[in-house]
């Protein structure tokens, strides 16, 4: 009879999304924006202060793919022109793409008509972590509850690479998992797909410039989808998975 | 010599008597005898010779010492570890970072899997304890497991059903935190220590400010340490949260899966709006925090804790009361309390068998040392006792909350300001030592005659429980080791660094 209760008061939790859109807190940080014409002439402040190099400054550029969207750049800017917007939509095709000048940035496109016609209404992952610290891990596991509930657009974690259409990367690569992550990445039946998720997937994040890292993902693995953030909000995953598989309604 | 006593977790790396391998070992272990355990053990030079140095913590008497042995030129030194099983995993450690050897270890294998030590297709110096005898098999599990999950390999010795030996093979997550955390400017050192293990940022991110705060005689602004202590007690409830709901996934019981699931995010969300990340990183920085609660949020923020809070207690009544869920938790994966001691556990798991300790309480540090934290304690040592410790931390780290918020003459809201760091002392060490959800985090940090940082220890819970978990699932079903494991839950990331 409690858990009869308990399951009323608990309710429905799933989002409507993408029907509806999710705002999250205004405090999260998510797309960085700037805004060029506060910027002082000559000046290197976020730059200086960004513990991963992913500011440069002529032009002033932001990498997303080394950010790790810690508040050190902002309070550093003397003028408030560098800030964080609460947007999750970060998903990326191209490594090149994760540039961006904090005013545009594109968007990862739908795959191609003939793996949309395979992969878009059933999408098997395998999840390999490689150095990954259990945040991106943490958020990956998260789409499965019954908040995100990713099965609800049939993509789904799978329990071996055999099963999958793709493998979802985390960590820097660390040098004793390269091997594993070939291994399962080969273990996959083609065509696959790869996903980087997190900073430490596609530039190696926190430990860039380990000895005992990779830096990420090996450029021989071609990625195809590139989910910034530190670890990415699980809506960030959502959004790109829905994004390349031409799942996206219009205007989302 | 008698031991020597660290001065608020400090000391002068100059003034560290050092005494023979034998009157260290006879040292340690008398000491530990004594309810002193080790914590952390580091090489480094004092007074010019290569020296062991081995930190040890007295949680009655809320101290630490330090104790070190000169190295003999053909670095063997007599093996602690029979004497002393909690030294094993620190001994294993050493011989593969800094070339010792402990002679009459009983188990003298790279605590790491280091890829050079490996031919493709053998186990070369990786060789597992095996059973022998007709009718037994062997059970290889990992590196890559079957959910998303970390990397580690499990060798299971079984009779049948029946697991007679674990042995947990990790390091496939070295990532060279410590190494990297040392060449690094100190903006970079801080989110090293983040992601040591990211469940833990909070957890880590303090022990780092909170060793070099020690080292610089920093004092940390009061509101800057309810700030932290406010993040660290979220964090410790979403991961309680978390790994209850986990539980009751291997047991089947979905109701709680999916309702901690999903509470687990609400105080996701909270961190969020204290540090604008849902696992607080960014929040906490040498000398203080980064980011606070403005004063016209502290309210909503209280009214959505207290919704959280109240959804807790509510899940676990009806958790803790369906017959499915006992059953199967009561009796598995049982440690006592005399093992918990010998081998050193800590944590969550170390008080589910009856372990009586808490860093928070024992080695406080800011608002700790003016707020009593109650300490939940079990008996069973099982997989109930573990979750039920569990339940009742969360409790009371909404209780400690509750008091961080409603507490006016604290402040969380306003602007946070952090003191500036100055110049490191010379030839200094700093121990601190801070209790996470997973239990004590250890941080040495070690600064050179220059005053730059020299060496640096961490010290993850997962590096003492490992072990624990291995013991846990002798005479179990192997059927029962994911029930088990989440019930330790460890990281492989804090423990492989």
């Amino acid at each position: 009879m409690k858990r009869f209760f308990e399951r009323i008061h608990q309710g429905h939790r799933t989002l409507a999304w993408p029907k509806a859109p999710v705002n999250l807190h205004p405090r999260f940080r998510g797309l960085p924006t700037l805004d060029v014409g506060k910027c002082p002439a000559g000046c290197s402040a976020c730059s200086d202060a960004c513990p991963t190099d992913a500011i440069s400054t002529s032009p002033r550029r932001i990498d997303l793919g080394k950010c790790l969207f810690c508040p050190v750049c902002t309070q550093a800017c003397p003028t408030g022109a560098l800030a964080f917007s609460n947007d999750f939509r970060l998903g990326a095709n191209a490594r090149e793409r994760l540039l961006t000048d904090g005013k545009s940035y594109a968007l990862a496109q739908a795959m191609g008509e003939k793996l949309r016609r395979l992969l878009g209404r059933s999408l098997k992952l395998r999840q390999v972590s490689a150095g990954g610290c259990n945040a991106c891990e943490g958020e990956l596991n998260v789409t499965g509850t019954v908040v995100f509930d990713v099965g609800r657009f049939g993509v789904q974690f799978v329990a071996s690479p055999r099963h999958a259409d793709g493998i979802v990367v985390t960590g820097p690569v660390s040098r004793n998992m390269e091997s594993a992550l070939r291994d399962t990445y080969a273990a996959v039946p083609s065509p696959k797909i790869v996903i980087a998720f997190g900073a430490c997937a596609i530039s190696g994040g926190p430990f860039m410039g380990s000895p005992d890292c990779r830096n990420g993902i090996p450029a021989d693995i071609p990625v195809d989808l590139f989910l910034p953030g530190c670890p990415p909000h699980p809506m960030t995953f959502l959004d790109g998975v829905l994004r390349i598989l031409g799942r996206m309604p219009k205007g989302g | 010599m008698t031991s020597f006593l660290l001065s608020d977790g400090t000391c002068d790396l100059d003034q560290i008597p050092c005494c023979d391998p034998d009157a260290f070992r006879a040292r340690v272990v008398a000491a530990c005898r004594d309810g002193a355990r080790l914590v952390a053990t580091l090489v480094l030079p004092i007074r010019a010779q290569d020296a062991l140095l081995a930190l040890l913590a007295r949680d009655r008497a809320s101290s630490a010492e330090a104790l070190a042995m000169v190295l003999p030129a053909d670095r063997r030194y007599p093996s602690l570890s029979a004497e002393l099983p909690q030294a094993q995993a620190f001994e294993r450690e050493l011989a593969e970072m800094h070339g010792l050897l402990p002679v009459g270890h009983p188990w003298p294998k790279p605590l790491r899997r280091h890829a050079d030590l490996e031919t493709p297709g053998s186990s070369d110096g990786h060789s597992f304890f095996q059973l022998g005898g007709a009718g037994v098999h062997e059970v290889a599990v990992g590196p890559v497991h079957a959910g998303i999950i970390e990397p580690g390999h499990f060798r299971f010795q079984c009779y049948g059903e029946t697991v007679h030996s674990l042995e947990i093979q990790l390091g496939y997550q070295t990532r060279g935190a410590e190494k990297l955390l040392l060449a690094s400017p100190p903006t970079r050192r801080q989110i090293v220590a983040e992601s040591v293990a990211g469940d833990t940022s909070v957890g880590h991110g303090i022990a780092y400010a909170t060793a070099i705060e020690k080292l610089a005689g920093l004092e940390v602004p009061v509101q800057a340490q309810a700030t932290r202590a406010l993040a660290l007690e979220l964090e410790r409830m979403d991961s309680h949260t978390g790994d209850l709901g986990a539980l009751c996934n291997d047991v089947g019981y979905l109701p709680g899966a999916s309702w901690y699931g999903r509470l687990r995010g609400d105080f996701l969300n909270l961190l969020v709006e204290l540090s604008g990340n849902r696992f607080g990183r960014g929040l906490v920085t040498t000398g203080g925090v980064r980011l606070g609660l403005p004063a016209s949020e502290l309210a909503g923020f209280a009214t959505r804790f207290e919704n959280a809070a109240a959804d807790f207690e509510r899940i676990a009544d009806v958790i803790f009361d369906a017959p499915s869920v006992v059953s199967r938790f009561d009796g598995t994966g049982a440690l006592n309390q005399t093992m918990a001691d010998e081998l050193g556990l800590v944590g969550p798991v170390a008080r589910a068998c009856g372990s009586d300790r808490d860093a928070r309480r024992d080695h406080p540090e800011g608002i700790y040392r003016r707020m009593p934290v109650e300490i939940a304690l079990g008996s069973t040592g099982d997989v109930m006792a573990r979750a039920e410790v569990r339940r009742a931390e969360a409790g009371h780290s909404a209780t400690l909350i509750r008091s961080l918020l409603a507490d006016v003459e604290i402040g969380l809201a306003g602007d946070p300001a952090a003191p500036a760091l100055g110049r490191l002392p010379p030839s200094s060490l700093s121990l601190a030592i801070v209790e996470g959800w997973r239990g004590e985090i250890v941080h040495v940090a070690v600064t050179s005659k220059t005053g730059e940082l020299t060496a640096y220890k961490i010290v993850d819970p997962s590096f003492h429980n490992w072990f624990g978990l291995a013991m846990a699932m002798r005479g179990q079903q192997i059927s029962d080791f994911p029930l088990c494991n989440k019930s330790f839950n460890l990281s492989y990331a804090g423990h492989d660094l």
